[in-house]
């Protein structure tokens, strides 16, 4: 008899199906097959089951080799490298869970480190401009049942969030949406032709870097003013069809992306797009969603949020929580050499930050807390594997539109490995006693 | 050697997600982000035929790569390096104090470099960083 393992959560991106169907052998022990996940979902559960996967910390020697350490040496190392340092940079956070992000944000405030997740390469831009201009928002649940019309702007989620269109945004036949895809109008705003854009009723695609003007262009079309013959290399006759589609609708989202948050304008161009929303709702309602990356990402933010006051970039270096991004944030911090040791947990600035940061990681005491490899662990001196969150130990985790789920245990770490919870809570033991010897 | 000038950005790929969960030490993960994408007129203009290895330059860093036909195109003055540290020696790191690089809109020369060796994720940061 087949041994499925239902309604598991995947730790992939910020969609967090909740519907995957694990297959595991008689005993229970190892993963075979993965039912209902997307293609990177699968890959993550399956490669958790690598043969060549790492059990135990290892520690760069002196000449470039590698040593396995156990992980009580690792606890030791880690706990005198953040007490040591005066101002350790603890990244990372968003490929965890939120009681993990918890007993970190204990040993942030233990240590005086500058805590920073990874919307400060992804959707730090949203965060700011959230807490500039607000946001009207709703649940993946509500564009269920009720959305028809859906913006992409600067997404393209045939390739980045694979089943959001198929559970949420475009082909799920909700409440009010009875007819599924039919039901919904989807427009793509992109300086690609991407598959999404391929799907979309109507694609716009931009001038890259002119999203700010095009967005500011729909709020003049919104009030039926005038514009000139076209704006970021979209006629306005296009641009006046959009805003009265959008007006049209009963309930029109617009989902954006890192099209917004990583071109020039940034946040002002999220400040933009959310009043653009704001606009909207004189008319018809409508709402406006970051896709979040990381699975969660988004709780991160959640927990610092209520523990510190700020979603990102929170400096506790004082004693006291600060918020000062471009001051406070990863990047800024480790190009003007502000920090002197470097604590990585659940993500990859070696993959991800630009190289000119990892350049100045690769030459402070540092530590990885990773279960794969990673250009990350490559340059740090000390990498901690840990289990798979969300395949090897369960925990809460928040979707990109704010709903906490918990995720599923489905199958035991190889013996003797730590999660970074329990990794976390002994270094924080740690820590204690060294200062209060 | 004809060398073109084009506008870079960066993202996520599902060939990038996939190999990225299975390693990045893999070979898989080169295959999917040691790459730039163009378009049929851009390999053109270079005089070479595609999965021609090309180096690509600026202010900021420069990066072997292959040069891959844009699977989602075309898109003329645009190039795609997938997300990945291939991407990120070329990427600007300012971030005009507010916290966030500039992954997206970064000018870069491509000319072809069809006897230079696209390193894998691990080689290229070692080589940069240590």
């Amino acid at each position: 008899m087949s041994n499925i393992v239902t309604d598991v959560v995947c730790p992939f991106c910020g969609t967090l199906c909740d519907d995957l169907e694990v297959e595991l052998s008689e005993d229970g022990t190892k993963i075979l097959n993965v039912y209902n996940a997307c293609a990177i979902g699968a890959a993550k559960f399956l490669h958790s089951q690598a043969s060549d996967r790492l059990t135990r910390p290892r520690m760069r020697q002196e000449d470039g080799s590698w040593k396995e350490v156990s992980y009580e040496d690792a606890i030791e190392y880690t706990a005198n490298l953040l007490e040591n340092a005066r101002k350790p940079l603890m990244y990372g956070w968003s490929s965890t869970s939120c009681d993990a992000q918890g007993v970190g944000s204990e040993l942030g405030e233990l240590t005086g480190g500058m805590m920073d997740n990874t919307a400060t390469v992804c959707h730090g831009s949203t965060l700011i401009a959230v807490q500039d201009v607000g946001v009207p928002g709703c649940t993946l649940g509500e564009v269920r049942n009720r959305a028809d019309r859906i913006v992409f702007w600067g997404c393209n989620p045939a390739h980045a969030h694979p089943r959001h269109m198929s559970r949420y945004s475009i082909y799920p036949r909700g409440f009010f949406t009875g007819k599924g895809s039919k039901s919904r109008k989807m427009y793509v705003v992109d300086p690609r032709k991407t598959d999404s854009a391929n799907m979309a009723d109507v694609h716009l695609q931009i001038e890259q870097g002119r999203d700010y003007e095009l967005l500011d262009a729909l709020r003049v079309a919104l009030k039926g003013e005038w514009l000139p013959d076209a704006v970021a290399g979209i006629p306005k006759k296009q641009i006046y069809e959009l805003a009265e589609s959008l007006k049209e609708g009963r309930f029109s989202v617009i989902f954006f992306g890192m099209g917004l948050t990583h071109t020039l304008g940034k946040n002002h161009n999220i400040d933009a797009a959310i009043s653009l929303t704001r606009d909207l709702n004189d008319y018809t309602k409508a709402s406006i969603m970051p896709m979040r990356g990381h699975y969660n990402v988004t709780g991160s933010g959640q927990v610092w949020g209520w523990q510190f006051g700020y979603p990102f970039c929170v400096d506790l270096s004082r004693g006291f929580a600060r918020y000062n991004p471009g001051e406070t944030s990863s990047n800024d911090l480790l190009s003007r050499g502000e920090v002197d040791a470097v604590f990585v947990l659940g993500s990859d600035p070696g993959a991800h930050f630009p190289m000119s940061s990892n350049k100045v990681i690769a030459k402070l005491p540092s530590v990885a807390i990773d279960p794969h490899i990673t250009p990350t662990t490559a340059i740090c001196k000390l990498h901690v594997p840990v289990a798979f969150v969300g395949v090897e130990v369960g925990g809460c985790a928040y979707r990109m539109d704010n709903v906490p789920i918990e995720t599923r245990k489905v199958v035991d770490p190889p013996e003797g490995m730590m999660t970074d919870e329990e990794f976390l809570a002994a270094v924080v033991v740690r820590v204690k006693e060294l200062q209060e010897a | 050697m004809p060398a073109i000038e084009l506008n870079l950005i960066s993202g996520r790929t599902i060939q990038q997600g996939v190999s990225m969960e299975h390693g990045k030490e893999k070979h898989a993960y080169t295959l999917a982000c040691g790459i730039v994408e163009l378009d049929p007129e851009d390999f053109k203009a270079l005089g070479i035929y595609v999965n021609t290895n090309v180096r690509l330059k600026n202010e900021f860093g420069e990066i072997v790569v292959k040069a891959v036909e844009a699977e989602q195109g075309p898109n003329p003055g645009l190039c795609w390096v997938p997300m990945g540290p291939w991407a990120n020696m070329v990427t600007n790191p300012r971030t005009y104090s507010m916290g966030l690089p500039t992954f997206k809109g970064v000018p870069v020369t491509i000319e072809p470099a069809p006897e230079e060796k696209v390193l894998d994720s691990i080689e290229l940061i070692e080589a940069v960083c240590l």
